[in-house]
């Protein structure tokens, strides 16, 4: 890669929290991620755009080791989470994604009740020794996410009877209950209508005093709205990271305007 | 004309039909194949059917009808005395007997058509005739019966005659009619579907059909039954000892018990094995494993279980007397002989294996990969979300095929029958001798037993009682998948 922008603005950047250095990933034969370098700023969203199988969701599921679980998927280079490599044989995939959650493209409560969806972690990582921090904790991870008000009285309902909006909100309410410090989340409206989207964003919005946010979207309108610094990816490459607001208004690659444009994609 | 010949004019005649529709759509649209509503065979089949359909089902009703209308009119020749003297059924078999006997007869050339139609008992010894062309009569062929036969030939010839002609009729007045009827625009396509629909149907109805029919078998024996046994000492005796010389105990109760405990010991076996083998396989093992494991446990599923049986009664039980009998191993002595609850038990549980194995894996395969990664992103490990996640989603679709498995259990005879003993009784002991419901149920019927006493009829009142049992182990089975499905959806 000639051009490499992104990683100038970056050195602008206060805080690294991710920083990636030649990531390949394979999937099989196919070479899906192309050598990419990208840091990711602590306490703000990151958003990764760019059109259907470039390699976005494939590159977030890295930085979690999610890819770990898919048996052809092998991945070279170096991510660092606080300047240690997550690829790192003594690096346990399944401590650092209690680091690093998740949100999904679809809403996937588990078939329990809401109170056990989201004590699922806190239990897992023994993070309570008495009901009532656990307790504390999904009151509390439910307010984050902005859900309390709307469930507090049918906490013992089943997690799978709420609305779309409200389950993936139960999803990130989920996820920020193992308080991560990374937060994933991979077109993570793509299933709600604007309504839901609407009150999403404002969460990620919120969320950002807190936790560091990475977010695949397929929608311009929403990686304007919610991210601080954006990296547009095409076929496998990182073609162009930067403030948001440069990206949208002053790309630097000819690929990422006539994308952001709607020439391509 | 005989029946095949009959059936295979019908088929001609439908050929031709077939041939003839065809050509006419074709000639109709000027033989430009766009200007037919359908393609030229569905006229041709339209045409075949319209032949088929009726004439065929004029044939089967005509089977159905005609031997009751002349059974019926000929047994008014037989005398009340001679009903009285044996029954009515014998007589009328004796009768058919005979002229069958005359039409074979005639057809060897022993006998005139004349001679066979008007001949007398006093004037020809016709057992002595028949018997010389191989026809053998258990008694002397008296006059009413000898004039009932020939009366019940004459009126089978006479019906067979109008039988071939009305089919014949039908089907070339189908020909006429599906041929006049084919022209470009006849909706031939619409007609020929809506055919193959009631054939589905028909298809349908007859499994269904067959199952009530069973029901209805079984309800009318086991009626036949409570008359001659009262049901209180049926449902709630203690004792099971038939005796065909009449005074006999019929309680079900140790035969109830004794299958509820092999199959509970079955289950024991079945279940976890089972369900451990079906999480590894669809959990764990790499596709390679699964692929050559997933075969070789289904494997199972495909042995006979008299085979299972043989197993139980040549292995099984012999290695559970070394290791529990008077002289086993441990000195125990609890095991008197190689068949037992435990024998039965053990062997039913591996054959279900396979069973809960299989159906299990499908159903932890259906869960979603999205509950996967929702609980491996939350940085749960891959066996907490087995446990937690998986084994839940999957719950109810483990609890379907584990009922389902029960009712196998329950209703398995074989291995019963070789692995657990004759004998009825009623013991905690998992190593003694018991037998099943099922077993009983083939031990009552084989016997030389009069098919109309308590003893043999109680076969059916045990099948009515497993089969209650079974119905009810799969409704409750149906109801808990369907409830929770609701629930997870």
């Amino acid at each position: 890669m000639t051009q490499m922008p992104g990683t100038i603005k970056a050195a602008a950047m206060t805080d690294t929290k991710i920083s990636a250095r030649n990531v390949q990933v394979y999937y099989g034969d196919t070479h899906a991620i192309k050598d990419v370098n990208i840091e990711i700023g602590a306490r703000a969203v990151t958003a990764f755009i760019g059109p259907s199988g470039c390699g976005k969701s494939t590159f977030l599921r890295c930085l979690n080791r999610m890819n770990d679980t898919i048996d052809i998927c092998r991945v070279e280079g170096s991510i660092d989470l606080d300047g240690e490599d997550i690829y790192d044989s003594r690096v346990d995939p399944v401590q650092l994604r209690a680091k690093v959650g998740m949100v999904f493209q679809k809403p996937n409560p588990f078939p329990k009740s809401i109170y056990d969806n989201i004590a699922y972690g806190p239990r897992i990582h023994g993070l309570v020794r008495k009901k009532a921090d656990l307790d504390e904790i999904v009151a509390s991870s439910l307010q984050k996410a902005g859900l309390w008000n709307e469930v507090k009285d049918r906490l013992d309902g089943p997690g799978t009877g709420l609305s779309g909006g409200q389950q993936q909100r139960l999803c990130i309410a989920r996820a920020i209950a193992v308080s991560p410090e990374v937060i994933l989340m991979d077109e993570p409206c793509s299933a709600l209508d604007p309504i839901a989207t609407a009150k999403v964003e404002e969460l990620i919005d919120e969320l950002r005093e807190n936790f560091t946010i990475v977010i695949v979207t397929h929608s311009m309108q929403q990686a304007a709205r919610v991210s601080q610094r954006t990296a547009f990816f095409h076929m496998g490459n990182l073609v162009e990271i930067g403030d948001t607001q440069d990206i949208f208004t002053n790309p630097v690659d000819k690929r990422t305007q006539d994308y952001i444009t709607g020439r391509f994609g | 004309m005989p029946l095949s010949l009959l059936f295979a004019s019908c088929l001609l005649i439908a050929a031709l039909a077939f041939l003839l529709g065809r050509g006419k759509a074709f000639q109709s649209a000027g033989g430009d194949i766009r200007k037919l509503h359908s393609l030229p065979g569905y006229y041709g089949w339209n045409a075949a059917l319209t032949v088929l359909l009726p004439s065929l089902l004029a044939l089967l009703l005509w089977l159905a009808i005609q031997p009751a209308i002349i059974h019926s009119s000929v047994s008014h020749m037989i005398a009340p005395q001679t009903i009285e003297a044996s029954s009515l059924d014998l007589v009328m078999s004796d009768v058919r007997r005979v002229a069958e006997g005359l039409d074979k007869a005639v057809e060897a050339g022993a006998m005139t058509a004349d001679e066979a139609a008007n001949a007398t008992a006093t004037g020809m010894n016709v057992r002595e005739r028949l018997g010389s062309i191989g026809v053998a009569l258990g008694s002397d062929v008296n006059e009413e019966t000898l004039a009932a036969a020939q009366s019940y030939r004459e009126m089978s010839s006479t019906g067979n005659l109008l039988r071939t002609a009305a089919v014949l009729v039908l089907a070339l007045a189908g020909l006429a009619f599906g041929v006049t009827r084919t022209n470009k625009d006849f909706r031939a396509r619409n007609t020929v579907e809506r055919v193959i629909l009631g054939l589905l149907i028909a298809a349908a109805s007859i499994a269904i059909l067959t199952t009530v029919g069973i029901v209805f078998s079984l309800i009318f024996n086991t009626i036949e039954f409570f008359k001659l046994y009262p049901a209180a000492d049926f449902f709630f005796g203690l004792t099971w000892s038939p005796s065909f010389g009449g005074g006999s105990d019929l309680g079900i109760l140790p035969l109830i018990w004794a299958t509820l405990y092999i199959s509970l010991i079955a289950l024991a076996v079945s279940v976890p094995v089972g369900l451990f083998a079906a999480i590894y396989l669809s959990e764990y093992a790499a596709p390679l494993v699964r692929s050559v494991a997933k075969p070789l446990l289904e494997v199972l599923a495909g042995i006979p279980t008299i085979v299972y049986g043989l197993f139980a009664l040549l292995t099984v039980g012999p290695l559970l007397v070394d290791v529990f009998g008077d002289n086993g191993v441990l000195h125990l002595g609890w095991m008197q002989g190689g068949t037992a609850v435990m024998t039965a038990g053990l062997v039913m549980g591996i054959m279900l294996i396979p069973f809960v194995s299989s159906l299990s894996d499908d159903i932890i395969n259906a869960v979603p990969q999205a509950m996967r990664d929702g609980s491996l992103g939350l940085g749960a490990t891959h066996s907490e979300t087995v446990k937690q996640v998986i084994l839940p989603a999957a719950l109810p679709g483990i609890v379907g095929a584990i009922l389902l498995a029960a009712s196998r259990a329950i209703g398995e005879t074989m291995i019963v029958v070789l692995g657990a003993g004759a004998a009825a009784r009623l013991s905690l002991n998992p190593f003694d001798a018991m037998t099943t419901v099922t077993a009983k149920i083939v031990s009552q019927l084989t016997g030389d037993a009069d098919f109309a006493s308590p003893e043999a009829l109680v076969a059916f009142a045990l099948g009515m009682t497993l089969f209650v049992m079974t119905l009810g182990l799969n409704v409750i089975a149906l109801y808990i998948v369907r409830k929770y499905r609701e629930q997870y959806e």
